[in-house]
This record gives C-alpha cells, structure tokens and sequence, in this order.
C-alpha cells in the first residue's frame, strides 16, 4: 500500500513523515518519529497512556489517524520541559511521589497540563473529572490529584 | 536494629530514577528497538477447549515477509506427569499455558507463533495457519467444573482416585472445630462468591529477544523478575542460563501478573529461526484474554463466638479457580483468612480448581483478599449478633506476639492491634452517617516474604556511590534503598545512586513479589555497605598508620579515636575514594543472600460508602486504612502502596468482573467494559502508618505492598450493608445487582 506523505509540527518543530493510511498518530510518534513517551495502554481511547495535544486539544494518540496530523500542531511528553528545566508539573509530581510504575505518568502530565492551561484554579472534582480518561493502576490517584492542585497553586502564586 | 540518625531514611527523597519518568524517557520494554527488528504474533485458540490434531504452517510460511513460524514442538517439552518446579510455578503447566501442546485450554490459549517483517504481516500470516480442532465441551464456571458429568480438562488429573477438574487441596488445622463451635453461644455459616479480576497493569506484556548465531540470547522484558525470565526461557526453549542475558525494562505496572512469562521464550526461538531480533507486544485484548486474572471463588465460612467476644472456632473452605492449569492461590485463601485472630480452633480447606478459562495469574496477596472477604464478612455479622462494635470485637480477638497460627507459625511482635487502636481513635470512626450511607470495617494478613537478593556497593574514583540490586522497581524502591545507603554511609542521598541490575550484572535475586523487595534488598545492601564501611576504616588506618580498631567512621567520614583521637584530620569518603588505588584497589563490596524473617503484614481498613438508590452505584465517600508497615523508609511511597492497594480493592468489590458469553469467551476484553476505577470514581485514599519494627530486620522493615488488598473486598460489603440493611454475598456489588437487590423486599435474614 502506498505511504502517505504528511508534514506537521511536533513540539514546536516541523517535521515530515510517511504513514499508511492505517496508522494512528500513536504508531508514527512511537514508530518512526521515535517519541516513545506516549504509551499504548489499550489502542482504544479507554487509558489515556497516550495523551497528546493536536492543536491544543487534549486527545488520545491511538484515535488519531497519523493522516490527520498533516498541518496541526502536536504537543507530547517530551515537549513539556524546557531544556533541563521540568515543568512545575512534572517537578511535583516527584515531590510528591505521584507515580509509581510511571507507565500513565506521561499522558497524566500531558493532560493535567492541558486542564492547567483551562482552568488554573481548578477544583479536587474538576481535576478528577479531567483526569476521568488516564487510567492509573498504581496510586488510587490521590497523590497524583494532591499534586495537580499544589501544582495549580504553585503556578497562580507565580504569576501574581 | 541498627542506631541510625534518620536522616534519610523516613525521607520522602525524590526518586533516582524520577526524572526520565516524567519526562517519557524512561525506557519499558515496548520502547525498545534494534535495527533488523522483526515482529512476533500469536495465533490464539477459537474455542475454548479442543484438541488438537495437527497444526499446518506451509501457508503462513510461504507468505512473504515471514520469517519464522513455531508452534509447541519446537519448544521443550515437560510430560504432564513429571514436576519441574520453579519456585511456585511447574514448568509443565508453564510450558502448556505459553503456547497449546495437547489441547486449546480457553478462548485465546497460544497455538502457534509467527515473526514477519512488520505486525500486520506477522497478523495476515497467523490467519493463514490451519489448525485441526475437535472442539470438546467446556465447562468455565467452578460449579460446572466440579459438577458429576463435567468435562475433564486433564486426564492426568485425579481427586479421590478419580479424573477430575480438582487439582489440589490443602488444609490447615488447629486445635478441634466442633468443641470449639459447642462452646460457642453465637455461630454464623455464609457462602460467598467473588468472580476473577485482572491485575489491570496498564502496560501490556513486551519484549525484545535477539540470538546471535552462537546462541548468546539477549532479552528485555518487562517483568517482575529478569532472573524468573532467564529461567522459564530457558527451561521453555533449552537455552542454557548461562547463554541468556535478560535486562529487566522499566515496568509499567505488575501486581503479580508478571511474574511469570508469556512471550519471551517465543520470541527466543522466533528470534533463533529467523535470525533476527524479534519483538512481541501483547494488545490490551489479548492481556486481558489470556494473562492472568486472579481466580474467581466460591466459599463457605463458619465462625462462633461467646456472648463476651471471644471467637472459639472458625472453619472456612474455599474453591478457587486455577484457570486452565493447576495453580490457584488456595494458600493465601485459606492461610491468610483467619491470621489476624488468636483462635483456638481454626480448620481452612482450600480446593484448586481447573477450568477453560485462562491461566491465574498472582495478584498483590494472592488469595489473601478472597479469603479475607468470607472470614471478615461473617465476623462482621457475629460481632452484630453477639452486640459488639465490630473494631472491638476485632481487637478483642486480634492476633498478637506469641499467637499460634493455623497455618504453622508462631507470631512474634506484630502490630496488628494497634492498626485497630489507631482505626477506633481516628476521626473517621465517628463522622456521623446519613441515609443510603454506611461505614464498615475490616482487617487482613498477608505472609510477606523473604528469599533471595543480590546487592553490590561500589565507591566511585570520586567518592560517590553506585548501588547496583536485582530487583524490577515497580513502585520507588530505588529511593527506598538510596535512603539507607546515604543513612548507613552519613553522606548526602544525592551521592549516591541507585541502579538494577540484569542477570549478568547481578547476582540471583528472586522476583519483585510477596511484599520481598524493600526488606530483601535492604538487607543485602545493608550488609554490603558494612563491609564497604570496614574497607573505608581499613584505608584510614593503613594511611594514618594506626589499627583499624583505632578508627570510627561517623557522618561520612573516618574518624582516629582513643590514643589517636585528634592525631589526625578525618578523611572524608571523597578523599579516601581519590586514595583508593594507592591504598589496595577499588572499594566496594557485595553480598548474596537468602533472606529470612520477612514476618507478616497486617492492616485494618474503614470504609464510607452511599448507595445511590435510583442507579444502584455505590460511591466510596471515605476511606481510612491503618497499617503496620514495620519501618517507612520512604513514607510516600508506602502510602502509595496503601492508596495502591485500597483503590483496586474499590475496584474488586464494586465493578470489576470477566463476564463470558455462552460460547465461554470473554465478553469484556477491554478497559471500557472491564471497568476498573478511574479518578472520578474515588475520593481521597487517606492512610495511617503504624510503625512497628520488625525485629528481624536491620532497618525494622516489615513488606508493605500487599496487605493493603486484603481488607477492601469485605469492609466496603460490610459498609454496604450497612447502608441498605441487607447483605451481599457476592462480589462485585455492581448497579445491576444492587438495583436488584434494592428492588426486592427486605428480606429477614
């Protein structure tokens, strides 16, 4: 089958690749691009593993098609530091102990991230309906909530 | 136990290897690549239970761009009636459940194997496989199982001198049931049933296997234990242990489900056909088809007690469903269940059970939690017959030093009463209740264990220190044991890191399971860091020209005492490090052990629950555990394992369950119907640590990581009751059951 040509922008950078018409936008960030931090879980939307932002909307890699990435702008995990500075999320996340196994811990970041960037002050329900689509096995998702709201709080005494 | 400052250890340090894994660059086993890579797929059974009779490759062989296909013959094979034991497993019912010999034993049992230049060859290829099924009846239930006319998995199977799908029985006895139930003024006989529940790791099962053509096999997986993968690959393929390297990935998750192997072996010999490096990544459907779960049950229990509290005997007896093979965790059913108690007359019963469904796999306390649901659920209701808080009839009772269990042991200092004391002091036991709403309790022991662990400290040219262990790190043991290094060495934390082994770096050391890792690993590097200790002093000595005797080493550095106190300026670990070739060669040391005096785990759980009367959902409002965890080295990450534990035990109780269709297929292979808790779903996991130092171990380490799964099942169907006055006594108390329930009329029970 012929690959289709796509060119598209991958955390900040332009960057071009061939994809069959079948492949998930997951397939080639993981494939290809090299961009393994997005994860699979289950290839069905259900575990979040492997969040990323298209356009600044937080979605599922694996419902994707890499077809669609022609034009848009993609955010991943590996976008999310700047230099070898973590981002305050990704900092309290350690402090706190907020993963375990780490398997979710990049698509809970990118979609914490992505409700951050909504909502800066988002309540302990708003933050667990948010994180709803990233399964996590490992914490009970208390201490991964705990940091998302001192993250928040972090972040709005920043900017003041 | 050691006189230690505690300046690290009870430290929530950041984890050494936190900094890729909020980054996505840490590496598990689906993120590696090799160049020439090829892929590996299984071809799965169709039907449930069917022999087969001849197995033709010729087409998927012929189809271009596949590069090896395998099924069971090119393999090892272990006759079903000699034992090869590994540990707990038997590498005839290992073998057999990696890829079908005689027979497809469940829907999505392995039968053939096929490595091609890309996935959906290798997929297209499997499809053009033929295989000669005669489909046999199945049975997938343990009533259908254990039924007269029910067919039999295993002709090499017997129970009572008869084929049979029981494959296994154990017991354990104390004193004599029947007086102590004729003394008893209350006694109370239930039946329960829980149904199989996954694991629920997120990752899927992977790995990347390459041979070189003079057989050196390099594996890496993701696993519980790259010892276990070297050696089930090489039992499965006849590799020797000693031409095998397995290099344990980051994983994503375990809980017990991977302590065993599925595809590596496959991958070695797909690998070793085709010549080249193969990689195989199971799908969500496939781990959920034919990985794990931990069994489904049925079970009896019976407990008497006087109208002052006192328990005088409890008899249980548990079936649990091995999967296909023999195998189910009856130990943990029927040995943990009534360990909490100092009872006189204990008789458990465990029966395993085969059956077409897939292979049990362990998961966290593994039978433990099964066992737990029956016994603490009918304590609950004597505590009520007889008129008793439930905690204080717990207390009442509760096992203590000197207590002799039904299943051997003698306890020495625990601190299960004081997970009690702590639950009945907390203001959660008071927070009043509403309507709907209802509060239950519950306790529960798991073994914990020791065994074996590699352990080397080296110092660096530098003065810093590396720490190399063999255990997969699932949940930030590695800060744990930079913890207690740094504390033994009196040296920053940041000093010092923190890395796992692969099997040809390391030493043996048994897998990352039964609560083992943190009390084994620390004990090996405790000894190990000793002895670097000696050196160091050893070095100072012979530098300064005086005795090792004559030299202390305190806060990171050596230190002259007695006649040469203040003769010399302390040396530093830094210094003495620069001075090391000078001084007889690189520092460091290593030991090698079988650890033992992992002594058991205990933990009392309260829990809030509201039933939504309209959609039957039943919504965990609080929950409290209380734990002795021994000693917290790294505080959040025991209280992880605590909030870990209860929130897949929410899961268990409430909404997780295989459902087969009528063709006894899994009807729910997937994370949107296989429903495990997501973040919406629970509130805060609020965890107390009890710290009672095991006396056994150096830093008063007791396993903390699964005992938490042993109180959920039964203190939130206690809480339910609670709620409604009316009873389940079977899980999961998901909507549909409980509008069932809240449909019919309040029965008097």
């Amino acid at each position: 089958m012929a690959k289709t040509h796509v060119s598209t922008t991958i955390n900040g950078d332009p960057r071009e690749f061939l994809c069959d018409p079948a492949d998930s936008l997951l397939d080639v960030l993981r494939g290809p691009l090299g961009l393994t931090g997005a994860k699979e879980g289950c290839g069905s939307g259900d575990c979040g593993a492997c969040s990323v932002t298209l356009d600044g909307r937080l979605v599922c890699a694996c419902l994707v098609l890499a077809v669609e990435a022609e034009g848009h702008e993609i955010q991943t995990i590996e976008g999310m530091a700047t230099g070898d500075h973590l981002h305050p999320l990704q900092q309290k996340f350690l402090e706190m102990a907020a993963l375990q196994c780490g398997i979710c811990t990049p698509g809970v970041l990118v979609a914490a991230k992505s409700l951050l960037e909504r909502n800066p002050d988002p309540s302990e329900t708003e933050v667990r309906y948010w994180l709803a689509g990233n399964l996590c096995r490992c914490t009970g998702y208390d201490k991964i909530v705990r940091a998302v709201m001192e993250t928040a709080a972090d972040m709005r005494e920043a900017a003041r | 136990m050691n006189e230690i400052s505690n300046k690290w250890i009870g430290r929530n340090t950041i984890r050494p290897d936190g900094a890729e894994k909020v980054t996505g660059r840490a590496a598990y086993a689906a993120d590696t690549n090799m160049p020439g890579m090829i892929w590996g797929k299984v071809l799965r059974s169709p039907h449930p239970h069917a022999r087969i009779r001849g197995i033709d490759t010729s087409k998927a062989e012929a189809l271009p761009g596949v590069k090896a296909v395998v099924t069971a013959k090119d393999f090892v094979d272990f006759p079903a009636d000699k034992p090869v034991p590994l540990g707990i497993q038997d590498m005839r019912w290992m073998s057999r459940n990696m890829l079908a010999r005689e027979k497809a034993l469940f829907h999505g049992h392995p039968v053939a194997a096929v490595a091609a230049v890309d996935e959906r060859t290798a997929a297209e290829a499997c499809a053009l496989i033929e295989v000669d099924y005669e489909v046999l009846p199945f049975a997938i239930e343990i009533d259908d199982a254990i039924a007269p006319d029910a067919p039999i998995l295993h002709d090499f199977v017997q129970f009572d001198g008869k084929p049979s799908n029981i494959a296994g029985k154990l017991e354990h006895k104390l004193g004599d049931v029947d007086a102590g139930f004729a003394e008893a003024d209350v006694v109370i006989e239930r039946s329960f049933t829980t149904r199989p529940v996954h694991q629920g790791y997120i990752e899927p099962h992977a790995c990347l296997v390459s041979v070189e053509p003079d057989g050196k096999t390099t594996v890496w997986s993701s696993s519980q234990g790259q010892f276990m993968v070297r050696a089930m690959t090489a039992f499965l393929t006849g590799i020797p242990q000693s031409k095998i390297r397995a290099i344990p990935a980051e994983i994503g998750g375990g809980f017990g489900g991977k302590t065993i192997c599925y595809l590596e072996p496959v991958a070695a010999i797909l690998a070793r056909k085709s010549g080249k490096p193969v990689k195989m990544v199971m799908s969500r459907e496939e781990v959920m088809r034919a990985t794990g779960p931990t069994s489904g049950s049925k079970s009896t229990v019976k407990i008497g007690a006087k109208k002052d509290g006192t328990i005088t005997a409890a008899q249980g007896v548990w079936y649990l469903q091995a999967g296909c093979l023999p195998g189910s965790p009856i130990r943990g059913a029927a040995g943990c269940a009534f360990a909490p108690y100092d009872i006189k007359n204990v008789h458990a019963l465990g029966y395993d059970v085969v059956s077409n469904r897939s292979k049990v796999a362990a998961y966290r306390a593994p039978g433990a939690p099964i066992g737990a649901y029956a016994a603490e659920c009918v304590l609950d209701e004597v505590a009520e017959a007889i008129g008793m808080d439930p905690l204080a009839f717990r207390l009442k009772n509760a096992a203590r030093e000197g207590t002799k269990l039904a299943y051997g042991p003698v306890l020495p200092r625990i601190g299960y009463a004081e997970t009690i004391e702590a639950a009945q002091k907390h203001p959660h036991y008071a927070v009043p209740l509403g309507k709907f709403q209802g509060r239950g309790v519950a306790s529960g022991y798991w073994f914990n264990a020791g065994g074996e662990s590699s352990a080397q400290v080296n110092i660096t040219e530098d003065g810093n220190v590396v720490v190399t262990t063999g255990h997969p790190d699932i949940g930030g043991s590695r800060a744990s044991i930079a913890n207690i290094t740094a504390e033994l060495l009196g040296i920053d934390y940041n000093r010092v890191s923190v890395l796992i082994g692969d099997t040809a770096t390391i030493g043996y050391s048994n897998l990352t399971g039964g609560s083992r890792v943190l009390f084994a690993s620390a004990m090996v590097v405790t000894e190990s860091t000793e002895k670097v200790i000696e050196q160091l002093k050893g070095r100072a000595a012979q530098i300064w020209g005086i005795a090792p005797d004559q030299v202390v080493w305190e806060n990171g550095e050596a230190r002259p005492i007695g006649e040469h106190s203040g003769n010399f300026p302390s040396m530093t670990l830094a210094e003495l490090g620069a001075k090391a070739n000078a001084t007889g060669g690189p520092i460091g040391s290593g030991t090698q052990s079988n650890t033992i005096g992992a002594e058991g785990g205990f933990a009392t759980h309260v829990v809030d629950v509201e039933v939504d009367a309209d959609l039957g959902i039943v919504r965990v409002l609080r929950y409290t555990s209380f734990q002795d965890v021994g000693r917290a080295i790294h505080p959040a990450y025991v209280e992880g394992q605590m909030q870990g534990g209860a929130a897949q035990g929410i899961g268990w109780a409430l909404n997780e369950e295989y459902i087969y269709d009528k063709k006894g297929r899994v009807d729910n292979p997937g994370f949107l119907d296989y429903r495990m808790p997501v973040c919406s779903d629970l509130p805060m996991l609020d965890a107390v640590m009890i710290e009672v130092p095991n006396p056994k171990h150096p830093q008063g380490i007791r396993g903390v990581g699964e005992v938490p799964l042993v109180p959920p099942l039964a203190a939130i169907s206690n809480a339910v009751y609670r709620a409604l006055g009316k009873r389940f006594y079977s899980l999961p108390m998901s909507p549909p059951k409980v509008l069932e329930a809240l449909d019919m009329p309040m029965a008097a029970e």
